[in-house]
């Protein structure tokens, strides 16, 4: 995909935040030191008297979030994935959970993709902790596209929304008649023999393994799962019903992400075998996100390996 | 505040704690000593000093009130129904199953509760985000936090206090219940938090000392407040006060921070109360 354009998710919850700060003077913006890497910078520049600058102090700066959003403001709370669903986990989920509030929350730098950092900032755990958040939408974008998409859909739903932004860029495949709708997955390639039920960076090496499988005569199915929750049980189902064998892959814990979300759904509904595809129980460590990628299983080609050691080819 | 107001104050305040008993003795849990250690700044706040409708508890012009320390609930929640955000009769019903009276408060099922609070350390950050909301739309909003001096062990609630300072937020009061018992002990010995005045005032805080159970000396301590609006400093108003206070067998008590009157108890306090109230209505 050399030839593609590559645009970082986290640049695009940037400029989406600018754009929609210029319709919306109800659209504030919060970051913990971060505003450079979370490119909230980009609305900063735009808006300086709506960006609050928390310091480097995450669980306060969610808890201010859910005091603006009592006064009527749309607040949007910025930090790394790793500091926005980990270390502020409680206060996520005391304090803008459980009365509801209309707080989203810009996650950065999610999964290993971050790359060099290494494990303490790859956060491979997020999906599991905001999932299990009664009322919290958990979305988690493809591309650019996507993305930009998702952050106006976040602002116009009401209640809390936790996204997952990537820090490595990734190709744009969507184009900009696209419309993302939270809670609707997107079969991005039909196929039969098995359905890949991707999520995030991960959508682009799933029709990337796609290809590579297609010309081996296996025919494979990819869904985009942007929205982790609520779940698009029916695609989930749906796929399942045509191609008898679904795969799931996310840069995340196979525990409690989206390859558990859609275990869950097909155990009680249309037992269904389900191979998933993320970490299994390590954490990440230092390197490129294409060398950690490929590492993992979690590039195209590893994908592609995992598909047919699932399909005994 | 003339002796009449001063007066009628007083005999809310008591009105105020036999409804934490009430409440209590009706959960047969819950926190009475420190509900009752606020019970006269509680009062304070909903019958003075604060802007509120109690027929319109979500008017976006209202003072609002996030108490920090959630657990003192039926303190809030006594001087909500005193001030007719909801019925007094409701008051026992606290924690009971299928009661909006939530064993810490709870914005979503509660009139005139601002902010669900409960988890310490949080109720801070939350007003501070209140506080700056207000300055964002323009509004001329006070915002009122009540915290435990145990509580304020939580680094978040210092984390809360830079922001106030940093983002100039002369419109929000921090007030410490400082009755020196914590579940575990005396706040001393469990972890010493002194000096609690230096280390808001070293957090850009204005910081002012009141007796707690005096309220000539809350209206100084909240005039000091509102002398602070301009001057880009948050105010901390420290409250010296007596856990379980207007209850003789629970003044001073680490016992009763979590424990419900039995009906005896609950009998005795209620006559200690209807007594103080008797002495006030004779002068």
């Amino acid at each position: 995909m050399a030839d593609v354009k590559k645009i970082a998710t986290r640049e695009s919850y940037g400029n989406a935040l600018k754009e929609l700060g210029a319709e919306h003077e109800d659209l504030v913006v919060l970051d913990a030191d971060l505003a450079n890497a979370t490119k909230t910078n980009t609305f900063q520049k735009a808006f300086p008297d709506r960006h609050f600058d928390c310091g480097i102090a995450e669980a306060n700066m969610m808890d201010v979030a859910a005091g603006l959003s009592t006064m009527g403001l749309v607040p949007f709370a910025s930090t790394f994935a790793m500091f926005a669903a980990g270390r502020a986990f409680e206060q996520v989920r005391n304090t803008i959970g459980y009365p509801h509030l209309n707080v989203k929350i810009g996650a950065t730098h999610g999964g290993i993709t971050v790359g060099e950092d290494g494990a303490s900032h790859q956060c491979c755990e997020d999906f599991a902790l905001m999932r299990v958040i009664p009322g919290m939408t958990v979305l988690c974008p493809a591309d650019d596209v996507e993305a930009r998409q998702m952050v106006r859909a976040a602002y116009e739903m009401e209640g809390p929304v936790y996204m997952r932004f990537g820090r490595a860029a990734t190709p744009v495949f969507h184009d900009e008649s696209y419309r993302f709708v939270i809670g609707k997955g997107e079969v991005v390639a039909e196929g039969s023999d098995v359905a890949v039920v991707a999520t995030g960076v991960e959508v682009p090496e799933a029709m990337e393994a796609a290809k590579l499988l297609a010309a081996e005569g296996i025919s494979v199915r990819v869904v985009n799962m942007a929205t982790i929750k609520p779940l698009d049980e029916a695609l989930v189902i749906e796929s399942a019903k045509k191609c008898g064998r679904i795969v799931t892959v996310e840069e995340h814990e196979i525990f409690g992400g989206l390859g558990e979300a859609v275990c869950g759904v097909l155990a009680e509904k249309l037992p269904t075998p389900v191979k998933r595809l993320g970490l299994h129980d390590v954490f990440g460590h230092s390197g490129t996100a294409g060398e950690l990628l490929h590492e993992f299983g979690l590039d195209g080609a590893g994908i592609a390996a995992g598909i047919r050691e699932f399909l005994g080819k | 505040m003339t002796d009449r107001e001063k007066k009628d104050l007083q005999l809310a305040a008591v009105r105020v704690r036999e409804g934490i008993l009430t409440a209590t003795h009706g959960a047969k849990c819950g926190h009475p000593g420190g509900s009752l250690s606020a019970a006269d700044v509680f009062t304070y706040l909903y019958f003075r000093e604060m802007r509120i409708d109690p027929k319109n508890p979500r008017w976006s012009d209202r003072d609002r009130f996030v108490l920090s320390k959630g657990h003192t609930a039926p303190g809030l929640y006594s001087v909500l129904a005193n001030r007719g955000f909801f019925p007094t009769e409701d008051l026992p019903t606290l924690r009971h199953l299928g009661s909006y009276l939530q064993g810490h408060p709870n914005m979503s099922t509660v009139p005139g509760v601002d902010m669900s609070t409960g988890s310490l350390g949080q109720g801070l950050s939350a007003a501070a985000g209140m506080a700056k909301g207000a300055k964002v739309l323009g509004k001329d909003v006070n915002v009122y936090a009540l915290c435990g001096d145990g509580e304020i062990a939580e680094g978040q609630i210092w984390e809360a206090a830079m922001f106030a300072a940093h983002y100039k937020l002369d419109n929000l009061c921090v007030i410490v219940d400082v009755n020196g018992l914590q579940i575990d002990g005396p706040t001393a010995q469990v972890m010493n938090s002194a000096p609690l005045d230096e280390k808001f005032a070293a957090f850009g805080c204005d910081v002012v000392w009141a007796y707690g159970h005096d309220f000539d000396a809350l209206e100084a301590a909240f005039a000091c407040f509102h002398a602070n609006h301009g001057s880009g400093k948050p105010t901390a108003i420290l409250l010296k006060t007596l856990k379980g206070k207007g209850v003789s067998y629970m003044e001073g008590q680490v016992g009763w921070h979590g424990k419900a009157p039995n009906d005896e108890e609950y009998a005795r306090g209620m006559a200690e109360l209807a007594a103080a109230r008797a002495a006030l209505e004779e002068v």
